[in-house]
């Protein structure tokens, strides 16, 4: 009986010394990250306010804002999201409705996510030769999104088949019995059902894209700019003009890193301001992520 | 659902830009691009530009580094490129490979200081021998005590801080010191980011590192600034504006270039519109962004040059330490 008393002692000893490890380590990167954002806000918060989101950047740290940054930033984010949705979601699809399993599929499979551990820079490079040079887009909107755009596209195309490979084969079996073909299904009932998941990966993929520096680098974005992108609507007719895809360009990311670089301790102020920006975009889009999920699921009624 | 969803965003998307776009389309560009220590100078000149001809003209600055920046330059894909230090033999035979013709034009001056820490008790001044024993490549491993630098200094060990491989800054004080272009130890501390070296050097006894002026300005309070003797005079010389400017603070002043491409002044007015511009305004402005001017008669050489499309480098593709820009510029004219 003691000796029984005694081992329940014992593991019970190390349960609650797991406890107590697993709760400092959790510790660590909650305080680590909560300082990192202190420290971000004491520094930066100050400079927050209208007129930096609406200026341009300047050699005076006070009168210089993001506002070429923030604009370039949400235009090549638009460059990405309409390349990188269709054709994730339509390889996603096909890859998990269509395909069949062979040794080929298995070769693009492992490649897919492979390509999700690539390097940024590499598709930086691989964007500089393709965009840049052979299609002559120049150093553009375009390219920056498009570059983007490769980046995230493993990414969408996993988020795709995890969510499409969640729906239960019955409902496929219910639909093909009442006659449905392939895209029916896919139309009514595949497509439908995944699009919370769909919907996530895609918004996690774009965050990511938003925070990037090293690819859009490589192809050529500006540090200096004072000036924004043609305006996407005109009073003239066609009232559209795409012209804006072809615009020099700089992001949120880059002209931080530019900020950081400089002598002066009121530049380092305004790359904490920026910083605070960038992490609240990023937040706002995970958070629309989540809701986005939430929304979904609720709606889902098998 | 999706549909609404995707419509909306992208609409929003639209709102916003169109909303924040103001300035009215113009296809007058002024593309720049090149070293990141002449960023600030053409930063100031493009903004000021910018803002005397009310947005007519666009400017774009870019920082791919003295040696990217002439990349593109010599690709035609910019107009006018900055750069740290004199163009290069091979970057001379790219262009003209590709028929590019260039204007050189100085447009200011830097100084490199070299800096310890402010607790370092030992070192009143430095000469170049001594800078080439600590720096020398042969000095890889084997200079690692401050006391192999000169006996008098105590046995502690020696820790070098320095710019990264690939910038102007590191190609200069390597010419300077050792004689030889991106000739150095490998085993220092680099970083592109010279807030880096001030942090290291600010937080280590024993830390020696250089960068430009402009970085111990701003941290002056962190720092120690080490007087550098003269070799022509063997005067110890403390870099500052003046030292820079009338060339006793050698041989570790430089002078900063833009190089621009002479069928885009030709072609485009607007170009040349902003070389004006920038030498007009380049006293004023290299002041206010922590640089040194040039003398004002370089300036006037300068426009000179600029308005004679006078074509080639002063410098025949090598780096020349210690010049003075002005007797550069006047050795030219004599020559034609």
């Amino acid at each position: 009986m003691e000796d029984i008393k005694k081992r329940i002692a014992h593991i019970k000893f190390w349960n609650g010394l797991f406890q107590v490890v697993g709760l400092l380590s959790t510790f660590v990167g909650l305080v680590l990250l909560f300082t990192l954002m202190a420290d971000l806000f004491t520094d930066g918060a100050p400079r927050l306010s209208y007129k930096f989101f609406t200026s341009f950047p300047s050699r005076f740290a006070e009168e210089a804002g993001i506002l070429s940054a923030w604009v370039g930033s949400c235009l090549v984010l638009l460059v990405t999201a309409c390349a990188a949705i269709p054709l994730g979601v339509a390889a996603g699809i096909y890859l998990e409705e269509y395909a069949s399993k062979n040794r080929l599929t298995d070769l693009i499979e492992i490649n897919i996510a492979n390509l999700a551990g690539v390097p940024s820079i590499v598709y930086g490079l691989l964007a500089l030769g393709l965009f840049v040079y052979f299609f002559e887009f120049g150093e553009s909107i375009l390219t920056g999104g498009l570059a983007l755009a490769l980046l995230i596209l493993p990414m969408v195309i996993m988020a795709t088949r995890e969510s499409i490979r969640a729906i239960p084969n019955s409902i496929r079996e219910a639909s093909y019995a009442m006659g449905a073909t392939k895209w029916q299904t896919v139309k009514w009932h595949v497509l439908p059902y995944s699009t919370g998941g769909v919907l996530t990966g895609i918004i996690i993929g774009l965050s990511r894209a938003i925070g990037e520096t090293a690819p859009i680098i490589t192809v050529g974005a500006l540090t200096f700019i004072a000036f924004l992108p043609t305006p996407p609507v005109s009073s003239d007719f066609p009232f559209i003009s795409f012209k804006w895809l072809f615009d020099p360009f700089t992001v949120m990311p880059i002209q931080m890193f530019n900020w950081v670089s400089r002598p002066q301790k009121e530049f380092q102020l305004n790359a904490a301001a920026a910083g605070i920006v960038l992490m609240g975009m990023t937040l706002l889009m995970n958070g629309v992520a989540i809701y986005i999920r939430y929304k979904f699921r609720k709606k889902i009624k098998w | 659902m999706i549909k609404k969803i995707a419509m909306g965003a992208i609409a929003l998307m639209f709102l916003l830009t169109a909303a924040a776009v103001t300035v009215t389309a113009a296809d007058k560009i002024v593309r720049i691009d090149g070293s990141s220590t002449v960023y600030p100078i053409t930063e100031a000149v493009a903004e000021e530009f910018q803002k005397a001809r009310r947005g007519e003209v666009k400017v774009t600055v870019g920082i791919s580094g003295t040696g990217g920046g002439f990349k593109k330059f010599c690709r035609a894909e910019t107009d006018i490129s900055d750069a740290s230090r004199p163009i290069l033999k091979k970057e001379i035979d790219v262009c003209k490979e590709q028929g590019i013709e260039y204007i050189e034009l100085p447009v200011a001056y830097d100084g490199l200081a070299v800096i310890v820490n402010p607790k370092n008790t030992w070192v009143k001044s430095l000469t170049v021998a001594d800078l080439n024993k600590m720096w020398a490549p042969a000095a890889q491993g084997v200079v690692t005590k401050w006391k192999q630098v000169r006996p008098e200094w105590p046995d502690a060990s020696l820790k070098l801080f320095g710019p990264g491989v690939d910038s102007g800054t590191f190609d200069y004080f390597t010419e300077a010191v050792n004689g030889k272009s991106k000739a150095s130890r490998g085993d220092f501390t680099a970083s592109e980011d010279d807030n880096v070296l001030v942090q290291g050097i600010s937080g280590d006894k024993n830390a020696l590192g250089y960068f430009g002026l402009a970085y111990y300005e701003e941290n002056k309070d962190k720092l120690k600034l080490v007087p550098i003797v003269n070799p022509a005079t063997g005067k110890e010389v403390l870099p500052s504006e003046k030292t820079v400017m009338d060339g006793s603070y050698t041989p570790l002043s430089r002078p900063l270039f833009i190089y621009v491409n002479k069928k885009s002044v030709e072609t485009k007015p607007e170009i040349k519109e902003f070389v004006d511009f920038y030498l007009k305004s380049a006293p004023k402005l290299t002041g206010q962004v922590r640089y040194v001017p040039l003398p004002s008669v370089a300036y006037k050489l300068a426009e000179e040059r600029f308005a004679k499309k006078k074509t080639g480098s002063m410098f025949g593709g090598e780096e020349k330490v210690g010049m003075k820009i002005e007797d550069l510029l006047r050795m030219e004219e004599g020559k034609k």
